[in-house]
């Protein structure tokens, strides 16, 4: 099969590809639409860096064909903030040192985001097991921690002063 | 890691991908959640030519327990069998195993049908469903059979369903008693060096029933009925449990790999299957 047309929702915007059934969505994203927040890491199902979140699901795109994921909405980091406008959990992960090198920051970010929307006051052990799919090789993870559970108490309270 | 060439489809209904599977006989592989298939296909492991996706067929993707039966449709997910409370409740077995899968964004895609289906002796979920005594219904043009999880695996990757058929649910009765699923392995996102499920009911401190089937540990899952037997009519005393050990243990069949050597996995075995015991009495 040769390439096809396939309609994608990124970030919220209506996005048409032409790609092959057998390009995967990782490619997608960073080489035809320039969307290079989510990452390559190992590219073998593991590291977790190329995660996005499809239809409300954490899902590491360098396992997904482009064929698979037409039809779906995609989030990924760049669609949770700004660098003016950042997202609790980019301005968490800045306050607390979440990062050094950043390669996996996007993953981290965008898988952290989902497992705060189905769990909005984790402990600290809920969070290690839900980015237990998310390699770091610098931080040694304590500060991720802190910044994700920082980020959950952010948000909460902002949930909160707004009812 | 590009895969080769194949030709994409996504039928709405079961006749529908039976129609694409029966016209391109051997060419076509169902696709579920991808997770075990893709990297195959990355490593250009896996030929074939049409791939089917099973992911719009809105019928597969059903949990029910009605009348002390348990059905899970192919496509539910790892993380849909965690996140049931209904199972939850009623199998509370599949939840404990279903959280020492992979990681959280595999359990997202990957589907109890593609683990049940993939005959990868490293999945979880054949020897989870040889304990519970499950039985696969598979569809074919012919219409529907089913076959016992305990029958349905011939050797690593070598089932007893065809080409042209789709596995469409698995069924289970309600397991009573206590349960547990013992898994070692060398860090999350790895298949399992040795793992256990287990299932003790206990009436009057007598075992009156027992389930035991083990995963990665032969080239097809193992239940053991020499380890039921040990444990049947005993107090599940520490020598009961210790018999049953050896019984399961005399089952199995390892091989060497980058997770150890055969002794070493005996070893761990072993272990595995004595924590699963002890925890499912202790739940019992
Ligand atoms: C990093 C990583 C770690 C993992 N760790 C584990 C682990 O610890 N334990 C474990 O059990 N698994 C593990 N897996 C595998 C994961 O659980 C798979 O997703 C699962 O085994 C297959 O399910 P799937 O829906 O992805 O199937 P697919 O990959 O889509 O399919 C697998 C095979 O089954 C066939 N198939 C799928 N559905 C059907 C159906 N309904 N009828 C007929 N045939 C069908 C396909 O044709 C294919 O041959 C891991 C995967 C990854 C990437
Ligand atoms: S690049 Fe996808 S998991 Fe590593
Ligand atoms: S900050 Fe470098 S890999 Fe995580």
């Amino acid at each position: 099969m040769g390439k096809q047309h396939y309609q994608i929702t990124v970030n919220g915007e209506a996005r048409d590809v032409l790609a092959e059934p057998r390009e995967l969505l990782i490619h997608t994203l960073r080489e035809q639409l320039s969307i290079t927040g989510p990452h390559i890491g190992c590219e073998t199902s593991h590291c977790g860096a190329c995660t996005v979140d499809i239809d409300g699901r954490s899902v590491k795109s360098c396992t997904v064909f482009i064929a698979q994921a037409a039809g779906r909405e995609i989030t990924t980091v760049e669609g949770l903030g700004t660098p003016d406008a950042m997202h609790p959990l980019q301005e968490a992960f800045r306050e607390h040192h979440g990062l050094q090198c950043g390669y996996c920051t996007p993953g981290m970010i965008t898988r952290a985001y989902r497992l705060l929307q189905e769990n909005p006051s984790p402990t600290e052990e809920e969070v290690r097991f839900g980015i237990a799919g998310n390699l770091c090789r610098c931080t040694g993870y304590q500060n991720i921690v802190k910044a994700i559970l920082a980020a959950a108490a952010e948000m909460n309270a902002a949930k909160e002063a707004a009812e | 890691m590009i895969p080769a060439r194949f030709d994409y489809h996504r039928p709405g209904d079961i006749a529908a991908a039976l129609a694409i599977l029966g016209e391109h006989g051997d060419e076509a592989r169902v696709i579920a959640g991808g997770h075990s298939l893709i990297p195959m296909m990355k490593l250009r492991m896996t030929d074939l030519a049409h791939l089917v996706d099973l992911q719009d067929i809105a019928e597969l993707r059903d949990i029910a327990v009605e009348g002390g039966t348990v059905r899970l449709g192919a496509m539910v997910t790892q993380h849909d069998l965690i996140a049931s409370a209904e199972l939850a409740q009623a199998a509370p077995l599949v939840r404990e195993a279903a959280l020492q899968i992979a990681d959280p964004q595999v359990r997202y895609c990957g589907t109890v049908g593609g683990n049940v289906a993939n005959g990868d002796p490293g999945n979880d979920m054949p020897g989870l469903m040889q304990c519970l005594g499950a039985t696969f219904h598979l569809v074919g043009p012919g219409g529907e059979r089913t076959v016992a999880a305990r029958d349905y695996y011939e050797a690593a990757y070598m089932t007893a369903r065809e080409d042209d058929e789709i596995l469409t649910a698995i069924t289970f009765a309600v397991p009573s008693g206590g349960y547990a699923y013992e898994k070692q392995k060398r860090k999350i996102g790895d298949y399992a060096t040795a793992a256990c499920a287990a299932l003790v009911t206990m009436e009057g401190g007598r075992c009156t029933q027992a389930s035991i089937a083990m995963t990665n540990l032969s080239d097809v899952p193992v239940w053991s009925e020499a380890a039921v037997q040990a444990l049947v009519g005993t107090g599940c005393e520490a020598d009961a449990i210790g018999a049953a050990v050896e019984a399961a243990r005399a089952d199995i069949d390892p091989t060497e790999d980058n997770r150890g050597p055969v002794d070493f996995k005996r070893h761990v075995a072993g272990v595995m299957i004595r924590r699963a015991i002890e925890r499912a009495v202790s739940r019992a």
